[in-house]
């Protein structure tokens, strides 16, 4: 994940705290997916970045998941995703984001 | 008015090794842990290797894109033998293509020493300024890139290395564009590369075109640089047809110098792999646009696309102003185009760093765009990929990638009579540079005559 990014959202977990807190992701394929995932959760995996060794603990859900496109009026899906949906390898992301979920909540 | 044709495109590569430590990442890399270059030395691949490596075939025009559907992956450990040009030589190892030539480093440092007005380069000196930048072949050294004016921070021997190795190579493709040609027939040269010319006090000044107008004899030429990061190319192209239409210009050179801050970019994904370090070309590029001659394919100014600041951000909203609007426009489907031209990075490229494969994504997203249309089941995409996409082929140099790579086997097919229309696309990522969180785009129509 981008160093600004990182820095980012630790500056808004600082001024908001972790209650009520998801992260939604954009990512195109399930590596990119992953590493987004596991910076927000478990730390920056590379080490490179402001999150380096700092687990956040943020549940973490991709905008293509059926749990955030429910939230999401029909209209917009279709303005904004439904091409994505289409190219993408949904499955795939999805599964990928789950697991990441379910191991910060085991 | 005459429409404004594709009259020659030329490509080159120039296989520099000795250059990947000098790529914006590798030098970060090893700045950060010097034990890093001697890993990247042990990666570097042979001249032979590159010149056989089939995207680097296809880019210079001896295979047709969609040859590498046929060639199993990985590429690298594949050997491109190529029916129309068996690798002549100029005598120093180029390959020549058919609309292009891979050269040696050797053959690179010379094009260097030619660029270099200022004698910046300083060869087999023994006496040389601090911060001065080695140059090697082979791992032994040859020379010494010094800074320009002194204390000069946009003017150290790295970023003058970087702006001299993109004119070297613009002027290679531009000669090669006008073979055949008076140089003294060009009225304007658009530069697409991405280098900031210029000093302390207008760092960016730009106007390598006419620097590259210079070294090509266009001495009746004058020209300007297109800013617009990676789409930078397809701006200039449709400027180009523009002004050529209007009857302001006749001939019109568009150009593009490879980039040296893109040497080895990807380099820690290929070391992850055990690969050899496939970033390690310069490339070139250079189109020559004037008055339609009844035979070379046209660009059809009546539907640009173009990404405007209120089109939104999403990549529905890119595709959409890109592909969709000027094919509405023209009253075409989306199955009217023979070929789109994306942005062509070589997937063997990027998929060891976790980049995935660029064309594929941007294929899907035309078919799903014309699946959305309604122009096409939802089982059809991958037939429309295959038939209406093409494999990645060209070098990760930023806007050498952004569709005009396929120009020159667009503009043979359409001469053949093989291919009837298409479409080039391209696109920035303007908020790399912190002025804006925007991106851009910008497509054209190529249509045979």
């Amino acid at each position: 994940m981008d160093l600004d990014d990182q820095a980012s959202i630790q500056e808004v977990v600082d001024r908001v705290g972790h209650d009520g807190l998801v992260v939604i992701l954009g990512s195109p394929n399930a590596e990119a997916a992953e590493l987004y995932a596991a910076t927000v959760t478990s730390g920056d995996p590379t080490f490179a970045g402001p999150l380096a060794g700092i687990p956040l603990g943020l549940p973490v859900y991709h905008v293509l998941e059926p749990e955030v496109v429910e939230h999401l009026s029909p209209q917009s899906y279709d303005a904004k995703l439904h091409m994505a949906a289409l190219t993408l390898d949904v499955d795939d992301i999805v599964a990928t984001v789950r697991r990441i979920r379910s191991e910060l909540t085991a | 008015m005459p429409r404004a044709a594709l009259l020659n495109t030329a490509y080159c590569l120039f296989q520099v090794p000795d250059l990947v430590r000098y790529g914006s990442k590798p030098l970060r890399e090893i700045r950060r842990e010097p034990s890093r270059l001697a890993a990247i030395a042990a990666h570097l691949r042979p001249f032979e290797a590159a010149v056989a490596y089939p995207p680097n075939q296809v880019f210079v025009g001896n295979l047709p894109p969609d040859a590498l559907n046929d060639i199993p992956r990985p590429w690298w450990r594949q050997r491109a033998t190529p029916a129309s040009s068996p690798h002549p030589s100029l005598g120093d190892g180029t390959c020549e293509g058919a609309f292009g030539r891979i050269l040696p480093q050797p053959a690179f440092y010379e094009r260097l020493r030619e660029a270099d007005v200022f004698e910046l380069v300083r060869w087999g000196e023994a006496d040389l300024p601090d911060e001065s930048l080695p140059l090697f072949d082979h791992g032994a050294p040859v020379g010494a890139v010094v800074h320009g004016y002194p204390g000069d921070d946009s003017q150290t021997a790295q970023l003058m290395l970087e702006n001299l190795a993109c004119k070297a190579t613009a002027v290679e493709a531009a000669r090669l564009c006008l073979e055949g040609r008076d140089p003294s027939e060009i009225d304007y040269v658009l530069n697409t590369g991405e280098e900031a010319i210029g000093d302390r006090y207008q760092r960016g000044g730009g106007n390598l075109a006419k620097a590259v107008a210079e070294a090509c004899g266009c001495g009746n030429a004058t020209g300007a640089d297109v800013k617009a990061f990676c789409c930078a190319p397809a701006h200039a192209l449709v400027m180009a047809a523009a002004t050529i239409e209007a009857g302001l210009y006749r001939y019109v050179l568009v150009v593009g110098g490879g980039s040296l801050a893109k040497l080895g970019m990807k380099f820690e994904g290929h070391l992850k792999h055990d690969l050899p370090i496939l970033e390690d070309v310069l490339a070139g590029m250079a189109f020559l646009l004037g008055p339609a001659d009844g035979h070379s394919p046209t660009i059809n100014l009546a539907s640009i696309g173009r990404h405007p600041v209120s089109a939104g951000g999403t990549p529905q909203a890119v595709y959409t102003a890109l592909i969709a609007q000027p094919l509405s426009k023209l009253g075409l489907r989306f199955e009217d185009v023979d070929k789109y031209a994306v942005e062509l990075h070589d997937p063997e490229v990027t998929e060891p760093q976790g980049s995935g494969n660029v064309p594929l994504t941007n294929y899907r997203a035309i078919a799903a765009l014309a699946v959305l249309a309604g122009q096409l089941p939802q089982d059809g995409m991958a037939d429309f990929v295959r038939r209406h996409g093409m494999p990645g082929f060209a070098p990760t140099q930023g806007h050498i990638p952004s569709g005009v790579p396929f120009l020159g086997h667009a503009r043979a097919a359409m001469l053949a009579g093989r291919m009837q229309r298409s479409m080039i696309v391209a696109k920035g990522s303007l908020f790399l540079g912190k002025m804006t969180q925007l991106s851009d785009g910008m497509s054209f129509m190529l249509e045979a005559s």
